[in-house]
């Protein structure tokens, strides 16, 4: 079987198991269900909560840089530790913490494959008190941000006008065609239903396994190859809020090696809820194609 | 400690693919619910039998699964 474009950024449950108390190594829970943690978490693994402290609290964005750098040496990260994050819901938010510290230029961060569900089906040992990391002894200093795997507004709309880029819109078909304003279940989010004109519609899950874990590349070449993604092609990933978008921007530039692949965290409630803008409904003009 | 008795199943409740995730950890059972598509997290107990735990995660997830409005295309 072929490999990854970059294996180095997954591990499997088993590595976690055997190194995960390493010196050098720090792993980390983010889940959507930020509850989920204190049931009972990988053991030595510490806690992110997404929505407080891997974003902007105040205003909507990621989080700034003066608090990525404390977060990360209040978590006992250096330049040089090795992170593994994982998560419930197949690592959505694992893989948004990882969005953000390769924007922040952290060098070593890794997934762990299958995240908490696989954890937790293979009977692992789980700690039901809280880790706590102790301080690392220097500050933290990250670099960036790097806004070339970050797409913005601008860019968006430019991309839809001009076909710069293949846009995947990895919601649920339902939220695609506009059926549904929000996964079900969830609040509404937005005023308009539907997608941004052109876009592609592969759900982020067509990504996995029924375990948790990434396809194979050769599935993943399959899935957006006929899409029309290749390793050059420029590729804008969306959803909602920018986290199911993150899992897919992941596996497109790690795992098949695409180079410009964006994530547009703004997502649907941005362009759902601006005035004047463009929205699509139904199933995607190339599906109407062919 | 470890989780035991862990299973995955999937239903429909009001329309929707539900999927449900039920383990045992010491003495409680855990029941999660989770969308199957997007797979967002619904509803999750923990409580002294199994079911209980599987009960009250699916009435918790058919409450908020009966408000969704689907809007015509």
């Amino acid at each position: 079987m072929a490999t990854y474009a970059h294996p180095e950024v997954l591990v499997s449950t088993a590595w976690v198991a055997d190194h995960g108390k390493d010196a050098n190594v720090r792993v980390v829970e983010i889940d959507v269900d930020t509850k989920a943690y204190d049931e009972g978490h990988v053991p030595g693994a510490i806690a992110w909560a997404w929505n407080t402290q891997l974003c902007d609290t105040v205003v909507r964005d990621i989080l700034p840089k003066d608090k990525f750098e404390a977060l990360m040496t209040q978590s006992g990260i250096g330049a040089d530790t090795t992170v593994v994050l994982y998560g419930d819901n197949n690592n959505w938010f694992a893989a948004w913490a990882f969005w953000q510290m390769k924007m922040y230029g952290h060098k070593d961060v890794r997934i762990m494959d299958g995240g908490r569900k696989k954890w937790l089906s293979e009977g692992r040992d789980l700690d039901t008190q809280p880790s706590t990391a102790s301080p690392a002894s220097t500050a933290y200093q990250a670099s960036g941000p790097d806004y070339s795997i970050r797409a913005f507004l601008a860019q968006v709309h430019q991309a839809e006008k001009s076909n710069g880029a293949i846009l995947i819109d990895v919601r649920s078909p339902q939220e695609f065609t506009g059926e549904i304003l929000a996964p079900p279940g969830l609040p509404e989010t937005c005023q308009r239903g539907g997608h941004i004109p052109g876009a592609h519609s592969v759900p982020w899950g067509k990504a996995c396994n029924e375990d948790g874990t990434f396809k194979s590349l050769e599935d993943l070449q399959k899935l957006y190859g006929a899409e029309g993604v290749s390793e050059s092609t420029p590729v804008i990933a969306y959803c909602r809020i920018g986290e199911r978008s993150s899992h897919t921007w992941f596996v497109l530039k790690y795992l098949l090696g695409v180079r410009n692949v964006q994530n547009y965290d703004g997502s649907w409630t941005e362009w759902g809820n601006l005035v004047g803008a463009p929205v699509e409904k139904g199933v995607a003009r190339q599906a109407v194609r062919a | 400690m470890k989780p035991e008795n862990y299973t995955e199943r999937k239903l429909e409740i009001a329309g929707w693919q539900v999927n449900l995730t039920v383990y045992q950890l010491g003495e409680k059972w855990h029941a999660k619910a989770d969308n199957v598509s997007p797979g967002a997290s619904l509803a999750r107990v923990v409580a002294d039998t199994r079911e209980d735990a599987e009960q009250r995660a699916l009435a918790r997830a058919e409450e908020l699964l009966s408000r969704t409005r689907r809007h015509a295309v």
